[in-house]
């Protein structure tokens, strides 16, 4: 088959699954799951065989696969749409396919599949447990089939984006994504808290849209493309960049490229528009995953990383995305530092690194923002599990002991966790390390120790030492994490009775853990010492070759090299020290109120936003504006030509034409027959004088007018 | 076949009211009888539609199937039949959703017979809009239509019909003796009332000729804003929409899918076959304006559905939400008239109408499946019905989805046609419309979360008040809808191409 053919092809087997899983299978859970877990295999085995093609194909940049057909008829000309893989997209296919794979296996085991249906479970609710034998034991999710519906559709909506080689279809793939997370956070959506992370989700995340949904009308309509393959060429970037756009002194590449930023501000959840992800918990956990790994916040951030040679034409739009990135970053740091729920301090840990990836696409360190995505997929995605699973493990204590009020995902009830449940435990450690950036070993090392270098060689200083001080507190927040979550003694008797999870849980993680060490070691950048050069620079040949120009390695140097093994290590020895006699949260230094409630940005945005615009369309478009004013100026219309008929009624109809034409002429009549009356006396003589007065009179009268 | 061929159009204009007459005949107390009659008839335009689609040539320009009869040779009106790219899809909504409607009916069991009727008349009425090429004849369906409405909705409506339907008559009425009287000025100008002549005729004087002892220019501007006002109401555009919410919610099921599904469509396609055609300078000069009301409607429309507790007003300021692109496509269009944009924006508008009939007509027939089960449309009532009807949850979120304009589905397809073709030229007004697009998500979450989310609602679960899960019927009156909804989303190019060509002929 023409591999093209067969691009065309990767997204659908997850979007046959949904339908069919929907339509036909939901009944049955294993038939549903294989479903799921089949077609997700299908698309990697497709992914997988493109990857491997691509990397045999030289210059694979300039000759990339690609196909298109026409779509939407649009006036004399058509709207192509098609499908392209070129080295980005190969590379960001591989780590969908594989992560995406991995997360569907987990969510066997997650949702308890083989376990007995609860004794109290309802549609919509968490599963509470079920009785066998006398035992309280884990029951299996009662909305188990739908829920693999559900990440079949998310996964189909990350491969449309990625194989698309046109922003249409690749907003089509980031909406739909956009409607997954809503269904999917909101999965348990019998609990209040999720039904509003679920709505706030997808709200927040579609003010980026609708800006993004402008600045694609607005390249479409200045270029006549939507094509990224037509728009980077040559004569359309240098005519986007010379057109002024009005607004801001940018041209009209640097507006599009900003308003398509917004639209990965919102589904990277960069700041302002971060509030959303940290509340996305409430899915979950392989959702978690989904959304903070594998697709939607990737998504975001490939976007951005797509649209780069457009975008990186104004130096203004370039200048806010760098500094959104970075500040992005340290922001959620600081908060990370101070949550107790074990997937919160992952939510925001996620917002700092995206933080990075943006950070350095605004400083043109393009290879090294892709190959941070890269590496936090996958270490994201085995942290995000492990969590999981350290969550599941937790439960199961919970049921042993009955005491339902311990929350398994507070960091405070756990510790010691690390001979209860080891595989989760290592696993664990090496996502952990490759988020603080471990050095050598771990991937997360090499991807942001190349950000740095960049900021660092550029000369980006202010960028340079705030992601400096966000990976220190990275490595602090993460060994804080591990430290009270495996570490020490057991806090509570349910973390005693913690239980290592089944294989479909575990397996996931050992092969995302071994992407969480391997994949760095494709990108050690060639004059590192001791290291440079033993293995080839592969990210950066393969990669480097989607832009036009290939991007120069930075100079090797000290300086940054440095500071990262510094950050990383004593970012992880203070994290150990602080936090490994901590017995309870009363004993953490980083209980501030400030941080644990986010700088209050979501109590200031319902202030700001949510109640005020509800305020406004209840009571001023709807009661004043349509009901009082609108309707009121109708209403009038009714009693004034009411008031116009009566008036005309009582004062024209009734006196004028009834009393004194209609009726008034009857009784001129009636008045004059009275009078005429007298004169039928019945007489001869009267009567005869009378006609002769009348001859006299008319004879006059013919007299005088006629004849005279 | 012939005769099938040459006569197409008045057969699918006047079976329904064949249909309907034949009724009348039939024994009055047969409830099932009416139903599956009417039902069975109105299947027939339909089939004779899709044969039409066949036959229909897209790449000819101009109107096909034409048919001209003798009907008021005094004042040189005659009955003149016609359909291009943009009427043959308004009467394919038209000729779907009416059975549709009539399925959606079947539960009604008071005065069966009449309502069938009225149903079919009102057919034959809305095709008669869409299928003239005479202006009077035009105007004598636009205000046939009005008739059974009327009664459907002050007959088998809800608590405040009367209200209601008094509204949407007198509303609809007022704004059209001014249509009528330009049509009538036309007429006497020109001493003909075919559209196609008028196209030429009117478009050839000059701006400073002098008719009736007035410039053309000034004519024209008065004839224009009655034209367009008469439209506005019917639309409706903001601020003439208040009837909309409140003819919508008191009709029956059945009655509100039409409104929503067809007769809003009336007063976009009279812009588009009358108002930019006749008026191209001041289409152009007043599109500001026009858009102005546009985007009022979006953004205006979506906080007053976010501002709901009753569903069915909440879906019907949708309507207003919804069919405020297809004005501001149409306003681009006029602006931009000849230019791709203009193309484009168009294509929009069309196939938004023709969009919106879907979703529209499937979220009110939603909206009424829980009404009838339920007797309450207060959205504090519910909550929680999900895991109670997880088929009907499962509908209710494809259709509100396809409202939202998710892509995939229809509606974006269209808002971003509009959008698209709207920007270059309407920049800020396309911005503002954003709002309204960003707000359409809040009320459409607000419905689900009100009506499916939630702890499992105990009220509705148990004894007397048991709701049960949508039936056969009424999935099979989803079920075209939805097929169509996700067939335009992915594939848009079949309807939007015959749209697309007519388009490109006209403007």
């Amino acid at each position: 088959m023409a591999i093209e053919k067969l691009i065309w092809l990767i997204p659908l087997p997850p979007v046959l699954a949904f339908a069919l899983i929907v339509l036909f299978t939901n009944k049955n859970k294993a038939l549903s799951h294989s479903v799921a877990i089949g077609a997700a295999f299908l698309s990697w085995l497709g992914a997988m065989y493109v990857f491997l093609s691509a990397l045999g194909v030289e210059h694979f940049g300039e000759h990339p696969y690609e196909s298109s057909i026409n779509w939407l008829p649009t006036g004399e000309t058509w709207l192509k749409i098609g499908v392209l893989i070129d080295p980005l997209s190969a590379t960001v296919l591989f780590f969908v396919a594989w992560t995406v794979l991995m997360i569907f296996l987990y969510s066997v085991g997650y949702h308890n599949f083989g376990q007995p249906a609860g004794d109290h479970d309802h549609k919509g609710l968490p599963p509470h447990g079920a009785t066998e034998h006398g035992h309280a034991v884990l029951s299996i999710e009662p909305m188990y089939s739908r829920f693999f519906a559900f990440i079949s559709l998310f996964a189909f909506g990350m491969l449309t984006l990625v194989v698309s080689d046109n922003l249409l279809t690749m907003f089509v793939g980031w909406e739909i994504m956009g409607l997954c997370s809503y269904l999917l956070i909101g999965f348990w959506f019998g609990k209040e808290s999720a039904r509003n992370a679920a709505i706030k989700a997808f709200m927040t995340t579609r003010i980026g849209d609708v800006f993004m949904l402008l600045g694609i009308s607005y390249l479409y309509s200045t270029t006549g493309t939507l094509s990224f393959r037509a728009i980077f060429t040559v004569e359309i970037l240098h005519t986007l960049a010379t057109i002024p756009s009005g607004v801001f002194g940018l041209s009209a590449a640097g507006l599009i490229g900003l308003l398509l930023f917004i639209g990965t501000v919102g589904k990277s959840a960069q700041f302002p528009l971060h509030v959303w992800l940290p509340d996305a918990m409430e899915g979950p956990t392989p959702v978690s995953a989904m959304i903070h790994a594998a697709t939607m916040v990737s998504a975001g951030v490939y976007a951005v990383i797509r649209m780069y040679p457009l975008i990186s034409l104004d130096e203004k739009t370039m200048t806010v995305v760098a500094f959104i990135g970075a500040f992005t970053a340290i922001f959620a740091a600081t908060i990370a530092v101070a949550q107790n729920d074990i997937k919160r301090v992952l939510a925001y840990s996620t917002i700092s690194q995206l933080g990075f990836m943006i950070a350095a696409l605004g400083i043109h360190a393009y290879i090294a923002a892709v190959f941070h995505l890269v590496t936090h997929a996958f270490f994201k995605a085995l942290l995000f599990l492990g969590s999981g699973s350290v969550i599941h493990g937790m439960e199961h204590g919970v049921l042993h002991t009955g005491n339902h009020k311990v929350d398994p995902q507070d960091m405070f009830n756990m510790g010691g966790l690390k001979n209860k449940m080891p595989i989760t435990f290592w696993t664990f450690l090496i996502g952990g390390f490759a988020l603080s950036g471990f050095p050598l070993i771990t991937a997360g090392f090499w991807s942001k120790d190349e950000i740095l270098a960049d900021a660092w060689g550029h000369g980006h200083m202010i960028i340079f030492f705030t992601l400096a001080v966000a990976a220190f507190m990275t490595a602090f927040y993460t060994m804080r994490q591990i430290t009270l979550t495996f570490l020490g003694e057991a806090r509570t008797p349910e973390a005693e009775h913690a239980h290592e999870t089944p294989w479909t849980m575990t397996v996931p993680l050992i092969i995302l853990s071994g992407f969480a060490i391997g994949y760095g070691w494709f990108g050690i950048p060639e004059h590192f010492p001791v290291l440079g050069g033993l293995v080839p620079n592969w990210f950066h040949e393969f990669v480097g070759g989607t832009l036009a120009e290939h991007p120069e390695a930075v100079e090797f140097s000290w300086v940054p090299l440095g500071v990262s093994l510094f950050v990383a290590f004593v970012g992880l020895l203070c994290g150990w020290l602080m936090y490994r006699n901590v017995k309870s949260a009363a004993e953490d230094v980083f209980q501030i109120s400030f941080l644990k409630n986010k700088y209050y940005f979501d109590e200031l945005y319902d202030f700001l936003f949510v109640k005020p615009i509800y305020w406004f369309s209840e009571n001023v478009v709807y009661k004043f504006m349509d009901m009082t004013v609108i309707n009121g100026i109708l209403h009038l219309f009714g009693p004034s030509t009411g008031g116009i008929g009566s008036t005309i009624r009582n004062y024209f109809d009734l006196p004028i034409i009834n009393r004194l034409i209609g009726d008034g002429s009857a009784d001129v009549t009636y008045w004059f027959g009275g009078k005429l009356t007298r004169i039928q006396s019945g007489r001869i003589q009267q009567y005869l004088v009378l006609s002769l007065t009348a001859l006299f009179v008319i004879g006059g009268l013919i007299y005088f007018f006629l004849l005279a | 076949m012939q005769f099938l061929n040459e006569h197409l159009l008045s057969l699918i204009l006047f079976i329904p009211t064949f249909a309907a007459l034949i009724m009348l005949f039939l024994p009055g107390e047969e409830v099932k009888l009416h139903r599956w009659f009417a039902f069975a008839a109105s299947l027939i335009p339909l089939g004779l539609t899709i044969y039409l689609w066949n036959l229909f040539d897209s790449n000819k320009t101009g109107f096909q199937f034409q048919e001209s009869y003798v009907w008021y040779e005094a004042i040189h009106s005659s009955f003149h039949l016609g359909v291009d790219g943009i009427s043959l899809s308004m009467v394919l909504l038209t000729t779907l959703l009416t059975p549709l409607a009539i399925l959606a009916s079947f539960t009604v069991s008071d005065k069966v017979k009449a309502f069938f009727m009225l149903f079919l008349f009102l057919e034959t009425g809305m095709l008669g809009v869409f299928l003239a090429l005479d202006l009077l004849i035009f105007f004598v369906f636009w205000e046939i239509g009005l008739v059974p409405m009327y009664f459907l909705i002050n007959q088998w409506g809800s608590a405040n019909r009367n209200y209601a339907s008094l509204k949407f008559m007198i509303y609809t009425m007022g704004g059209s003796l001014g249509l009528l009287l330009a049509i009538q000025m036309l007429g006497v100008l020109f001493g003909t009332y075919d559209l196609l002549a008028l196209y030429q005729r009117w478009n050839s004087l000059s701006a400073s000729d002098i008719l009736m002892g007035m410039p053309v220019h000034t004519i024209k501007t008065i004839a224009f804003w009655a034209f367009v006002i008469a439209f506005a109401i019917k639309v409706p555009i903001w601020p003439f929409h208040t009837w909309l919410p409140d003819a919508h919610t008191e009709a029956p099921t059945g009655g509100s899918m039409i409104l929503a599904g067809v007769l809003l469509k009336l007063g976009a396609y009279g812009f588009i076959r009358l108002v930019l055609p006749f008026y191209p300078l001041e289409s152009k000069i007043f599109a500001g304006a026009l858009a102005a009301l546009a985007v009022a409607a979006i953004v205006f429309g979506a906080f007053a559905s976010y501002a709901q507790t009753d569903f069915k007003r909440l879906v019907a300021y949708s309507s207003v939400n919804h069919m405020g692109f297809v004005v501001l496509g149409i306003a681009a269009a006029g602006l931009a008239a000849g230019t791709n944009d203009a193309h484009i924006a168009m294509n929009g508008a069309v196939l938004q109408m023709f969009n919106h009939g879907l979703s529209a007509a499937g979220m009110f027939f939603l909206v009424g499946v829980i009404y009838e089960r339920t007797h309450t449309r207060n959205l504090n009532d519910f909550g929680g019905l999900f895991p109670l009807v997880p088929v009907y949850g499962g509908i209710l979120i494809f259709t509100s989805m396809a409202s939202l304009g998710l892509p995939g589905l229809n509606g974006f397809v269209s808002e971003f046609l509009v959008v698209r073709g709207a920007y270059p030229v309407l920049k800020i007004y396309t911005a503002i419309s954003m709002i309204g697009l960003l707000f359409t998500g809040a009320y459409i979450l607000k419905g689900i979360k009100s009506v499916l989310h939630g702890p499992m609602n105990e009220h509705w679960a148990h004894g007397e008040h048991k709701l049960t899960e949508i039936n056969t019927r009424e999935i099979l009156v989803m079920l075209p809808l939805m097929a169509l909804i996700l067939v335009i989303g992915v594939w848009p190019a079949w309807i939007l191409d015959v749209i697309n060509k007519a388009v490109v002929a006209l403007f």
